[in-house]
């Protein structure tokens, strides 16, 4: 990447949601900050509806995947009814698909596995690439795309994706990018429900974990036992 | 044209706890202090507030709060004979990146270091002769004693509010304390936190196998404090929003909570955020410094010029300073000459990862350093009469909060990744998984050194840092050791699996799990063919340049690294403010 661009990528950084930005640059005398003018810096608020960045071919295709990863049972609601294409959706369009926060420059050398990543491509670019591989290559094999797949066949195209064998041609590392559907997915169904995944904080009812909660104080003499503590998000508050 | 701001008296680079201890020292004894920071003003209220902080994804997975390797990373290759690349996605090496540096994101284990640790070479030769130092292992004392840090390590845990308990106080062992700790001149400011399940477990399973596990000193307040500052801190709510978070409420040691608001009151003292130095400026007869160079948010250069030069930038930045300043020679692998880059060393870690059957360890309670630990392994605290190594590990169990994303894959083997088992597994591990950690001593090698990449450039067109690392016999050999000592705790604690893991079976990754607590290639020492500073972190070439921070560390003790870059950045003030001052040159002559 040329000076110039990589500058332009690290202005993108100056105006995220999540990257720290300027207040004052010579401080001095007390702190810069008045008690009673706090100036809270809230996340971007989700958007109600509408795609960001992923079409709506893309979206039903990572929903589809998401259904897969996390399939509804007993435990909780599939990755897909729980937002996990729609978080999918807005990291993508954001800091996180843009890679805002990586190393960008060239030259971009294969390595050695301890060296990591070397991906020229974003993470928004890379979905871009490899969901098209995906359907060309379910084309290829069982003429339909892969959400069009019953259950088990999607099943059977994914854990062929894991394990690297299945040929996604020669723009896309398909065990890489296995892992990135996997990670995000993940993502979108454990993290906090503002991010537009983990509906009804799903994930976090399935696993006991409380969520934004940031006082215990009253529960550390209940060591060990089961505390059934309703848990709580930075946006859908059940309480 | 380049600006040049108003002469300071000393100017800083980067303010996290070295920056702004040292910052604080010599405000308060009337000098004119400026500090030149790389990232934004940070403010407790409205940065960390607890609608803002527990988010995992940002702070966490995202890590929203370090510095970003998009505006500088390092490069890594494993040995000499490979091409070094940029690890362009976060990786172990994170940096701080906003006023209060790393400090405001650490987790806040507390440690001093023991007496072997600083004198490693002196003890290892007299206990078991020099046969015990593995071939190509850099091995040497730092200059300064544990008994004349012992009053800075004191001060620097009352500033600091750490919740502990001694284990020797005024040469007395004192129960349920470390009995292996150098001696201690008063007891912690604080009484330790409160244990949780995860820590009782180990602290039970530990003494039945004659081991002296103990509350590990934490850098979260048990209770109200106000430190010698007069900075006040709240009670620790165990929120477990700690490690890479700030601290909502006041409880957690960093720069942010207990100096930088007692420094921003003082008329003397001014720090320019958003400013990235590029530079240390030397004097035209080559044995002084004039000051730094930096570039402001708006990309304009300034100079700001000064009588003492603070580099307090974080180990590897400091390290890649001098490089850029060309102060120093740097070190050269295959004549072993030189010394800016030589023993640049890392963290030997191994434990065991353990699953219970039927447990609620509710591990979302805690915070960043609630631990116990076994120090029986740790330094020289155990016979290596025919071992083969030197040192060992701190071994711990850690309830420091839950991470539903970054506990995923913390599983059983053979679980599957995704599907209906593995939702299965994890919601029954997320209870029932854990594990212990071995924080292990590191011993530099004359083979693994930093320098700069001939390649790769940072977001100002500056060389990055290349870091050419692997992990040594030494390292092999104790990391062994350490994992089947954790695996006998683990058994012994009754868990149900329980599987070792060792960092070294492997070649070193930055992506792969370990600590984040990178030491030395600008040491401190009594030789100036084998140290870049002498006992005061002054340099040996530029006797108005002081540099602080772990890259003075020749070798790393199996504990963390904050207490000891604390200690020492207070005893450089006193030498600066009792002797420099009235006598400016080398405080020590050779
Ligand atoms: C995730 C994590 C957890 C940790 N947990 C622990 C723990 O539990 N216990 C422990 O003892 N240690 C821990 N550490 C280590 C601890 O954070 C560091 O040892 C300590 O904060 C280092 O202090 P410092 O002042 O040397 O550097 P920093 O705190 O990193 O401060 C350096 C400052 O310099 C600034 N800077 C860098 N380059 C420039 C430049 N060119 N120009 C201007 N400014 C610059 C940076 O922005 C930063 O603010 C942890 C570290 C990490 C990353
Ligand atoms: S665990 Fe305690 S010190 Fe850490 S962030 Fe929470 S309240 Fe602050």
């Amino acid at each position: 990447m040329k000076r110039r661009e990589f500058l332009s990528s690290i202005a993108v950084l100056g105006v995220s949601t999540t990257i720290p930005l300027a207040k004052a640059q010579e401080v001095k005398g007390g702190q810069p900050w008045e008690p009673g003018k706090v100036d809270t810096r809230p996340l971007a608020q989700p958007r109600q509806g509408g795609l960001q960045y992923l079409t709506q071919h893309e979206f039903d295709t990572v929903g589809a995947i998401a259904e897969r990863f996390i399939p509804a049972d007993e435990l909780s609601v599939s990755g897909k009814e729980a937002g996990c294409a729609t978080f999918v959706d807005r990291q993508l369009a954001g800091d996180f698909g843009k890679a805002s926060s990586t190393y960008r420059l060239g030259r971009f050398v294969k390595g050695t596995a301890e060296q990591g990543p070397q991906e020229a491509q974003t993470p928004a670019e890379r979905y871009r690439v490899g969901l098209a591989a995906l359907d060309a290559s379910t084309q290829k094999q069982f003429s339909k795309n892969f959400a069009e797949l019953s259950g088990d066949q999607q099943d059977q195209v994914l854990h062929a994706m894991e394990a690297g064998k299945f040929d996604l041609g020669p723009n896309v590392e398909t065990k890489v990018f296995f892992e990135l559907l996997l990670q995000n997915v993940r993502e979108g169904f454990l993290s906090d429900p503002i991010y537009g995944g983990n509906k009804d904080m799903a994930s976090w009812k399935m696993i006991g974990f409380p969520g934004a909660r940031y006082d215990f104080r009253d529960l550390i003499p209940k060591k060990g036992q089961k505390l059934n503590i309703i848990p709580t998000s930075l946006i859908d508050n059940s309480l | 044209m380049k600006n040049v701001r108003p002469k300071a008296d000393v100017v800083i680079v980067g303010l996290g706890w070295c920056g702004s201890l040292i910052a604080e020292e010599l405000t308060r004894a009337g000098l004119n202090v400026v500090a030149v920071e790389r990232g934004p003003w940070f403010e407790t209220a409205t940065d960390f507030p607890p609608s803002i902080d527990t988010d995992e994804l940002r702070w966490d997975t995202r890590r929203s709060m370090l510095l970003p390797p998009a505006v500088e990373t390092t490069t890594f290759r494993n040995n000499i004979t490979q091409k070094a690349l940029p690890s362009r996605d976060w990786n172990l090496n994170e940096m701080g990146y906003n006023v209060g540096g790393s400090g405001t994101h650490w987790a806040g284990m507390a440690w001093r270091f023991t007496p072997f640790d600083l004198q490693p070479y002196t003890q290892t030769v007299a206990r078991y002769g020099k046969e015990q130092i593995v071939k190509g292992l850099i091995l040497q004392d730092w200059g300064v004693t544990y008994d004349e840090l012992e009053p800075f390590y004191d001060r620097f845990e009352k500033i600091a509010g750490v919740s502990g308990k001694a284990g020797k106080l005024n040469g007395q062992v004192v129960e349920d304390g470390n009995p292996f700790e150098g001696n201690r001149s008063s007891e912690y400011p604080l009484p330790p936190l409160e244990g949780m399940r995860l820590t009782d477990l180990f602290r039970d399973a530990a003494k039945s196998l004659g081991q002296h596990p103990f509350m590990v000193p934490a850098g979260q307040a048990s209770k109200a404090y106000v430190n010698p500052l007069g900075v006040r801190m709240g009670p620790c709510t165990y929120c477990g929003y700690c490690l890479y978070y700030g601290c909502g409420n006041f409880s957690k040691s960093s720069p942010n909570a207990c100096v930088i608001p007692a420094l921003m009151q003082r008329e003397n003292f001014t720090v320019l955020t958003e400013s990235a130095v590029t530079r240390i400026n030397k004097a035209e007869d080559g044995k002084t410094v004039t000051g730094v160079t930096y570039i402001d948010r708006n990309g304009q250069e300034w100079e700001q010029p000064a009588g003492i030069v603070v580099l307090s930038a974080f180990q590897m930045q400091n390290v890649r300073m001098l490089l850029l300043s060309k102060i120093g020679k740097p070190y050269d692998p295959v004549s072993k000459t030189g010394v800016v880059g030589r023993a640049y060393s890392f963290q030997t870690v191994s434990g065991a990862t353990l699953f219970f059957e039927d447990e609620y360890l509710n591990q979302f309670i805690g915070a960043g350093a609630l631990s116990q630990q076994v120090d029986d392994w740790n330094g020289d605290n155990f016979d290596h009469t025919g071992k083969g190594f030197i040192g060992g590990a701190g071994i711990l169990v850690v309830a420091r909060g839950a991470r539903p994303i970054g506990n995923a894959d913390a599983l059983p083997p053979n679980t599957p990744r995704w599907g209906k088992d593995w939702k299965k597994a994890y919601t029954h591990a997320f209870q029932n998984g854990t594990f212990i950690f071995g924080q292990g001593t590191s011993y530099s090698h004359e083979d693994y050194y930093l320098d700069l990449d001939p390649e790769y450039k940072d977001s100002n067109g500056n060389p990055l840092l290349r870091v050419t690392y692997d992990y040594n016999e030494n390292d092999r050999r104790s990391a062994k050791f350490v994992e089947d000592r954790s695996v006998e705790i683990g058994k012994a604690m009754g868990a149900k699996l329980v599987l070792g893991t060792n960092a070294t079976t492997t070649s070193y990754s930055p992506y792969s799990f370990a600590s984040d607590h990178t030491i030395g290639g600008a040491v401190m020492g009594e030789d100036p063919k084998t140290s870049v500073l002498n006992r005061y972190q002054q340099s040996w070439d530029a006797h108005n340049l002081f540099v602080l921070g772990a890259s003075s560390f020749p070798n790393n003790a199996g504990y963390n690294p904050t207490g000891t870059i604390g200690a020492l950045s207070l005893w450089t003030a006193k030498a600066i403010l009792e002797q420099y001052l009235k006598n400016p040159g080398p405080l020590v002559k050779v």
